[in-house]
């Protein structure tokens, strides 16, 4: 393998050394742009080289993202992302690899891949852009559209309840988990760079907005008019308090969280503390479970665990192996078993 | 000829061991096979066992099976039909005895032949009593109790104990056929090391057997089979799945790149993956993964890597895999995958063996998508073709698809150790010239794109399934450019041709009747002509390694020849592309059982071909 010299010495690399050559050929006003756009922005600040980084897709609009980044890049088959990745990634650990995905890709086709390698714990950084649709098909409902949703395959409204990718990242042993949103850049960069550092499987959804096919389906909390008292930033070892005047909490009553009001003499000491490190996934499922308009749609990293990643644990074996047995003598190997001569 | 002391001289054996699928009869002719190529006989082999693990004890479906033939002479298929057939209960009679040559010997466990027993086969009377088994010689032996008795002193469970009868069937026929007892009581007590009470008693039965056909009159005479003259060397036995996983490990030596390995289990592919698990200090990944299309995704991500990415499946795995093999060859990756083929459609019969992948590797996948096929022709032969199967994949930047089968991988011959010096260079070469790289760009000879692994600075780019500009590699809708890049895919594919040696006719280079077969079927046809020509027949005999492309000199081999017959288990797979591709009015001889050709179907053929012709004139 070519040596890398990380820091050679050379000016250091924006964001524009991440652009392509390529075309952006999203619709306009799509919510890809912004992915993108801070995909792109946060690449110079991960502190690995260029040619280190690999982008891997799978199909539909969001899988096109690897084509417009000036990394390497593999836009694969229909739900196969993670399986391409994972063989990528235990051949060659040396390399940081991205998957991007959508729900269609990653739930639907690809739901047992994804399923796998996430508990497999292999250390890759998962996008999955969410739209509830599918936009390059044009406009079919997916894995997680809405009960009712009315789209060209469920004129009469979707009758599949949906799947929640949070609770399916936490179920399937996610040891990273977060949810962000394409329309606030500053906690969509802070989130993706959060998971670039985590070490094993990141999960990070992202609430993306489909302007032909689904338009403002977040709009209900992602608008900016109502997002402070619909959404709740998720901050580790804080009380989770939201609301644009912050007098609003979680509160647990039995095993149900509650919406309680701070003004009303509840103090913040009751409130349920946050923390992403729990090796019990209990509170990020409970967190996971809290939808709008019952709850304030949670954002930011819902679990961050550390485990050892696939790929270390199998160099692991490896080194072992050797120390057990020495390196492997091939012509030695061929002749072990009965062996006999013939003059 | 019959010695002074009672031996018997004879040039080939078959002998088939058949139980119930509890009893151990894969393991007692494997032992036996061991012992025969250890003592210096040609031996072929034929295991065949249900697919259930375990099915009812003392059932028709339940019985396993194990045919060994050994020989003086060279031999190159199990036999047809064996001369001795071991059985432990009813069932394995039933479902043997019709294959048994008429005369032969039935070596009988009769203390399992109770009427549940017989009835569980589906027996209305005692075959061993109501004349049924007259044109064969009957040996009846209680080898169940025997077995008890010779361990009646051991530690083990009655039912411990009752699991090495088969120890016992193993050394009463190692002293009918003159075999060594020392290689089986050696692999006792290393398989068993943990165990020691299992290994003595093993061994103790062993013997037990052994001196039993000594003493009891039962058998007037036994039997020699002579060493063969073998070409000189060091041998071992090994099976075709056996070698596959070596053959790769060597070609990751070879190109001195890491082997990645992604599978999913299925039979009868799951040996290989077995086998490259144990090699981690070779460096060897292996990744069990959640399915077929994963275990194939994976590989090709670590092709893309710069790793050897391989894949091994059967037919129904192979079916889920074509999707992304699609995908390697529109990137271009040296990805390799095994189809181990085994009885279809769908689940068809896990366990046994037959042909009928071969369209389906060459035009199973949409759009106009080229890939390379190879097919070894004998168990050990599989370690050259696999290696063979990396070297055109790193070479040509192509998917090769190594077809082997069911019969192939689980049968075992002496293999010839080869020198590791002996083996063919691999060269490999990445691209690294961010001035000259283009990622579909041509090899100018080979018209293989540069493999550009990340990791190399400068060399960033973009691949997929989406059709790539020539050279560029971007995406292009571009009507000229897709038709351009459809005939660069297919002339990459047809250039192999250039770099794999020409088809060998085996007897006359031209005359009346060539038979051209592929795959496992070398054996049986190969024996096949041997005795037609010991019948004086004109007839001679090709072997395609090569499924695609075919070697150069095929069309003109096959135009030298009046008639061509083309064995094959599948409906006529090779013949109709043979048909096709050079418009021969070659005739097919099919057979779909799920068993291998016997020597006999293919001979009988070849007879009927030769008088047929001398009707016509």
């Amino acid at each position: 393998m070519t040596a890398i010299a990380p820091g050679n010495g050379s000016a250091p690399l924006t964001r524009k050394d991440f652009v392509s050559d390529q075309e952006v050929r999203w619709c306009p006003g799509c919510g890809d742009y912004a992915i993108l756009a801070q995909t792109q922005k946060l690449m110079p600040e991960l502190g690995v080289p260029k040619e280190k980084i690999v982008f891997v897709s799978g199909i539909g609009c969001s899988s096109r993202l690897p084509y417009y980044m000036n990394t390497y890049g593999f836009h694969s088959i229909h739900g196969r992302a993670p399986a391409i990745a994972s063989g990528l990634k235990i051949s060659r650990p040396d390399l940081q690899v991205w998957v991007v995905t959508g729900d269609g890709d990653g739930l639907s086709i690809g739901g047992n891949h994804l399923l796998h390698v996430m508990r497999r714990n292999v250390d890759l950084v998962i996008v999955l852009f969410n739209n509830r649709i599918y936009g390059l098909t044009k406009g079919q409902y997916s894995p997680t559209s809405t009960l009712g949703q009315r789209t060209k395959t469920s004129p009469a409204g979707v009758i599949d309840y949906p799947l929640n990718p949070l609770s399916v990242a936490l179920g399937a042993e996610a040891t990273f988990v977060a949810r962000t949103l394409d329309v606030d850049v500053h906690h969509l960069i802070a989130t993706l760079e959060r998971a670039a550092q985590h070490k094993g499987t990141s999960f990070v959804e992202v609430y993306q907005n489909c302007v032909v096919y689904n338009d403002d389906a977040f709009e209900g909390f992602a608008d900016k008019t109502v997002r402070a008292d619909r959404t709740i930033q998720l901050e580790h070892g804080k009380p989770l308090v939201f609301g644009k005047e912050r007098d609003q909490g979680i509160r647990m009553n039995g095993l149900t969280p509650e919406v309680v009001e701070l003004a009303g003499g509840v103090s913040e000491a009751e409130l349920l503390v946050h923390d992403e490190h729990r090796e019990d996934p209990t509170l990020a499922n409970l967190l996971a479970r809290m939808m709008h308009p019952d709850f304030p749609v949670p954002l930011g990293v819902l679990r961050a665990v550390e485990r050892p990643t696939y790929e270390v644990l199998l160099e692991q074996q490896l080194r072992d192996a050797v120390s057990r047995q020495g390196e492997g003598d091939l012509a030695a190997l061929l002749m072990e078993g009965d062996t006999w001569v013939v003059d | 000829m019959t010695a002074q002391d009672g031996t018997q001289e004879l040039d080939r054996v078959t002998i088939r061991f058949a139980g119930d699928s509890g009893d151990g009869m894969q393991l007692a002719g494997q032992q036996f096979t061991n012992t025969s190529a250890i003592f210096g006989n040609d031996v072929s082999t034929l295991p065949d066992y249900p697919a259930e693990i375990r099915a009812p004890a003392g059932s028709l479906p339940g019985v396993s099976s194990f045919q060994v033939s050994f020989s003086s002479d060279e031999i190159y298929t199990p036999g047809d039909a064996p001369d001795v057939l071991v059985a432990m209960n009813p069932a394995a009679l039933k479902t043997n005895l019709a294959d048994l040559l008429r005369g032969g010997t039935v070596i009988i466990n009769s203390d399992e032949f109770t009427e549940t027993n017989l009835r569980k086969a589906g027996y209305a009377e005692n075959p061993l009593h109501d004349g049924s088994l007259g044109s064969y010689r009957v040996i009846e032996v209680p080898i169940t109790i025997l077995n008890a008795r010779a361990l009646k002193d051991s530690e083990l469970t009655a039912q411990q104990i009752d699991r090495c009868k088969n120890a016992f069937a193993i050394g009463l026929m190692f002293w009918l056929y003159e075999r060594p007892t020392e290689p089986t009581l050696h692999w006792f007590e290393t398989k068993f090391a943990k165990n020691p009470a299992v290994a003595s008693a093993n061994a103790a039965t062993l013997k037990a057997g052994y001196h039993f056909g000594e003493t009891a009159e039962l058998f007037p005479i036994h039997y020699r089979v002579p060493k063969a003259h073998l070409a000189p060397g060091t041998y071992r036995n090994i099976t075709g799945n056996e070698a596959t996983a070596l053959g790769f490990l060597a070609a990751s030596k070879l190109s001195g790149r890491p082997l990645f390995y992604g599978s999913y289990p299925i039979t009868p592919a799951s040996d290989i993956l077995e086998e490259l698990a144990k090699l981690k200090h070779f460096g060897v990944k292996t990744f069990q993964a959640e399915d077929e299309i994963a275990a194939v995704s994976s590989a090709i991500g670590a092709a893309f890597g710069g790793c050897l990415g391989l894949t091994a499946t059967s037919g129904p795995g192979f079916c889920l895999k074509m999707e992304a093999i699609g995908l390697a060859v529109m990137t271009e990756l040296p990805l390799v995958i095994c189809d181990i083929q085994r009885s279809g459609p769908s689940t068809g019969m896990p366990t046994k063996t037959e042909q009928a992948d071969l369209l389906q590797a060459l035009y199973g996948r949409n759009g106009e998508s080229p890939v390379a096929v190879v097919a070894p022709a004998t168990p050990a032969e599989c370690f050259t073709m696999a290696i063979e199967a990396y070297r055109i994949a790193l070479r040509h930047m192509v998917p090769t698809v190594f077809l082997s089968d069911g019969y192939l991988g689980s049968a075992s011959e002496p293999w010839r150790l080869p020198s590791i010096d002996d083996l063919p260079s691999i060269d490999v070469t990445f691209a690294s010239d961010p001035e000259t790289f283009h990622p579909y760009a041509r090899d100018p000879e080979t018209l293989a794109r540069p493999w550009a692994v990340p990791g190399t600075p400068g060399l960033e780019h973009r691949i997929g399934g989406l059709e790539k500009a020539d050279i560029t590699g971007n995406v292009s809708y571009d009507a000229a450019n897709h038709w351009r890049m459809v005939r660069y895919r297919a002339e990459k594919v047809e250039r192999i041709a250039n770099d794999i040696p020409n088809l060998e006719v085996l007897g006359e280079a031209e005359g009346e009747l060539l038979v051209l077969g592929w795959g496992s079927t070398y054996g049986a046809i190969l024996s096949a002509v041997q005795r037609a020509w010991a019948n004086g027949a004109s007839v001679s005999c090709a072997h395609l390694r090569y499924l695609n492309p075919f070697p150069r000199n095929l069309g003109d081999v096959l135009s030298r020849f009046e008639r061509v017959l083309i064995p094959e288990l599948n409906l006529g797979q090779l013949l109709l592309l043979i048909r096709g591709r050079y418009l021969v009015d070659a005739v097919g001889l099919n057979q779909v059982t799920g068993r291998p050709f016997k020597i006999g179907e293919i001979e009988e053929k070849i007879h009927e071909l030769s008088r047929r012709k001398v009707s016509v004139r």
